[in-house]
């Protein structure tokens, strides 16, 4: 008993730990397509947001520094998206894709320049250059108490800030989304911008804020990856993260604490079939890995197909608002 | 005397010629595998060794880092096209666009490591990772602490098993009790270049007690090597000399000497001397072997490099005999 909790929360604590980059970019998107602007963008700006966080850090031997650079590149894209969808009225998705492209090319062609390493960044070895784990007071005396022991060490305690920053952007979100004006005038914008329009809001203004608010949370997300789970910049090191997040989206709706539990399901998929791997079943034998990788995707799969619903997208999601005609 | 320093003269003159005849002569090219030329493991090999070939001889090569599957076929023939010979291919996954190219271009040199080609101008060249996972994985059960080891392997290929396999056999050997705990990455190319993941299976490992891990994963290796040193464990490098990633963390790594064999082969092609066939690279042939350099000196103990040392000469001389897994695609368990 007390070694399944234990094994339980060291498996809840790995889901965690995956996790954590899908929630920042699931909440960008959110964030960004709740003012009605697509953003398929996600996986392109947190991969810049990577390469400039390891590239800052490995210079400056400061995570801090890693993480203002990942974010202030991650805005430079959203900048350029922002412009291509708001004042331009471009396609927002032919511009997003444009992100994701410049942003695979650019890391890769940059960081080959910088280092000559095919397009990595140094490993990141001095401590302070990377996020640390956080020991929460008690967490070593409590591990002899049975059940909430482990839980608390494995869980609850030591992970780094980026974890629990992102476990706070859940709850930020969701209040400011829904319990403050400038919430409300978001999610308006998104459904219905000509209304907000009318009430003497500027629509251009708040789908700003919105791509902002997104870049800066794929800045978190990106520097996660390459400062905090890893130490430096691997070409193409987001791996689809930046559209399971999308995925992630459709299937919460575009509601935040829905987005919190299925980023936390995928990144617990994930983590179950690190561990599941070798493992013995009961009459079955061990486990071929081929069908424990697939596990997640086929869950997914089930999972779309069959339980979310409707998933409604935000009304005004992708067209470009024009003031008048 | 002036007849015979002016002799001296005109041989080195030709010598000189004939020289610059010969390197115009060869054109050789290197094919990496996904991972690029500076993996830090097997592609970083094959580079160094042509680097080192450049610096000797002064002839220059080309090379070509693979982005995706369907740039192999073209690359290579993109080289034969422009008259490159030899051309070296890094990596099992080139077998299948070796193997049509190298029909096309018959007078063409041809290598492949890691896989072999039945072709007439092909050389194949094969390592016994078996037997150099074999030393590194005594060592590691000598190392432990905890009798428990781990292994992280990148895709689950035959190859990879002849690593995980040797190095079984090798803490066994060492330590029959000890237990070793095997993971895989993945099943398609990605295994290679997936740190995180790579960090998440040796931190797997280590929640269930092992001390020691051995990676074969190419790229992904760097994760597990660096969640090794995180906790404060031992991480086993691997192809190239990682001990230097994170030093006093790394007890070793398995090197296998993919830099001597493109050096050889850029040689004996420019010696003339270059035959096809198959070429099997074990620990008497100097193909396979374990790293000791300033960053390992003070994790090796003066006992493990004995009994090391012990079993690499039992082993070349046939004592012990380490099993292949592509003999009968099984482990001896």
């Amino acid at each position: 008993m007390a070694d399944a909790v234990a094994a339980a929360a060291l498996i809840l604590a790995s889901s965690l730990r995956l996790s954590v980059p899908l929630i920042f970019a699931c909440l960008a998107g959110l964030w960004s397509e709740r003012a009605g602007i697509f953003d398929i963008g996600l996986e392109g700006k947190m991969l810049a947001a990577a390469f400039a966080a390891a590239a800052a850090a490995d210079a400056s031997g400061s995570a801090a520094v890693g993480l203002a650079a990942g974010i202030a590149a991650s805005l430079a894209f959203a900048l350029a998206h922002g412009f291509a969808s708001i004042d331009a009225r471009g396609n927002q998705i032919v511009s997003g894709a444009a992100v994701n492209m410049l942003a695979a090319g650019l890391t890769a062609a940059v960081g080959n320049a910088w280092y000559g390493q095919g397009g990595r960044t140094p490993q990141l070895t001095a401590p302070a250059s990377r996020f640390g784990d956080i020991a929460w007071p008690g967490a070593e005396a409590v591990r002899a108490v049975p059940v909430l022991g482990p839980l608390y060490r494995d869980l609850v305690s030591g992970h780094d800030v980026l974890t629990y920053l992102a476990l706070a952007a859940v709850p930020l979100t969701a209040f400011v989304l829904y319990r403050t004006r400038f919430g409300l005038r978001l999610r308006a914008t998104g459904e219905n911008p000509a209304a907000v329009d009318t009430a003497g809001v500027s629509v251009r203004g708040i789908r700003y804020a919105a791509v902002l608010i997104a870049g800066v949370l794929c800045g978190f997300a990106g520097t996660y990856l390459s400062v905090g789970q890893a130490a430096g910049f691997l070409t193409g090191m987001t791996a689809g993260k930046g559209f399971i997040a999308l995925a992630a989206l459709v299937f919460a709706k575009w509601r935040p604490w829905p987005a919190l539990a299925t980023c936390f399901l995928f990144g617990f998929l994930d983590a179950a079939a690190i561990r599941l791997q070798g493992t013995v079943l009961p009459g079955i034998g061990e486990v071929p890995v081929q069908a424990i990788q697939a596990l997640p995707y086929l869950l997914t799969v089930v999972l779309l197909a069959g339980f979310i619903g409707r998933a409604v997208p935000p009304r005004a999601g992708g067209i470009p608002y024009t003031k008048e005609r | 005397m002036a007849t015979g320093r002016f002799a001296a003269l005109l041989a080195s003159a030709s010598l000189l010629v004939s020289g610059a005849a010969l390197a115009a002569d060869i054109k050789p090219a290197l094919i990496y595998d996904i991972g690029g030329k500076f993996d830090k493991s097997f592609n970083e090999g094959a580079f160094d060794g042509a680097e080192k070939f450049k610096k000797e001889t002064g002839v220059s090569f080309r090379d070509f880092e693979i982005q995706n599957d369907a740039q192999r076929e073209q690359a290579m023939r993109k080289f034969a096209k422009d008259g490159m010979t030899p051309i070296v291919a890094i990596g099992f996954s080139q077998a299948s666009a070796m193997e049509k190219v190298a029909a096309e271009f018959p007078k063409t040199q041809f290598v492949i490591v890691d896989a072999v080609v039945d072709k007439p101008n092909v050389q194949s060249v094969l390592f016994k990772e078996g037997e150099g996972s074999f030393l590194v994985g005594l060592l590691a059960a000598k190392a432990s602490k905890t009798g428990k080891i781990g292994f992280v392997g990148g895709m689950d290929i035959p190859l990879i098993h002849k690593f995980s396999c040797g190095y079984v056999q090798g803490a066994k050997y060492a330590d029959p009790k000890v237990e070793v705990l095997q993971n895989m990455t993945g099943t398609t190319g990605a295994a290679w270049t997936d740190p995180v993941k790579g960090g998440e299976l040796a931190k797997s490992q280590m929640d269930r007690g092992a001390d020691v891990i051995y990676h074969a994963a190419g790229a992904t290796g760097v994760g597990v090597l660096r969640a090794a040193a995180d906790a404060g464990k031992l991480g086993i490098g691997v192809d190239s000399d990682q001990n230097g990633l994170f030093p006093g963390h790394v007890l070793t790594s398995m090197l296998k000497h993919v830099d001597v064999a493109v050096e050889d082969t850029f040689k004996a092609a420019k010696a003339g001397t270059w035959k096809p066939g198959i070429l099997v690279l074990g620990l008497k042939e100097d193909g396979v072997s374990y790293a000791q350099d300033q960053y390992n000196k003070s994790l090796l103990t003066p006992d493990m490099l004995k009994a090391a040392k012990a079993a690499a000469d039992d082993i070349e001389s046939g004592k012990i005999s380490v099993h292949d897994y592509m003999a009968d695609n099984a482990c001896p368990s």
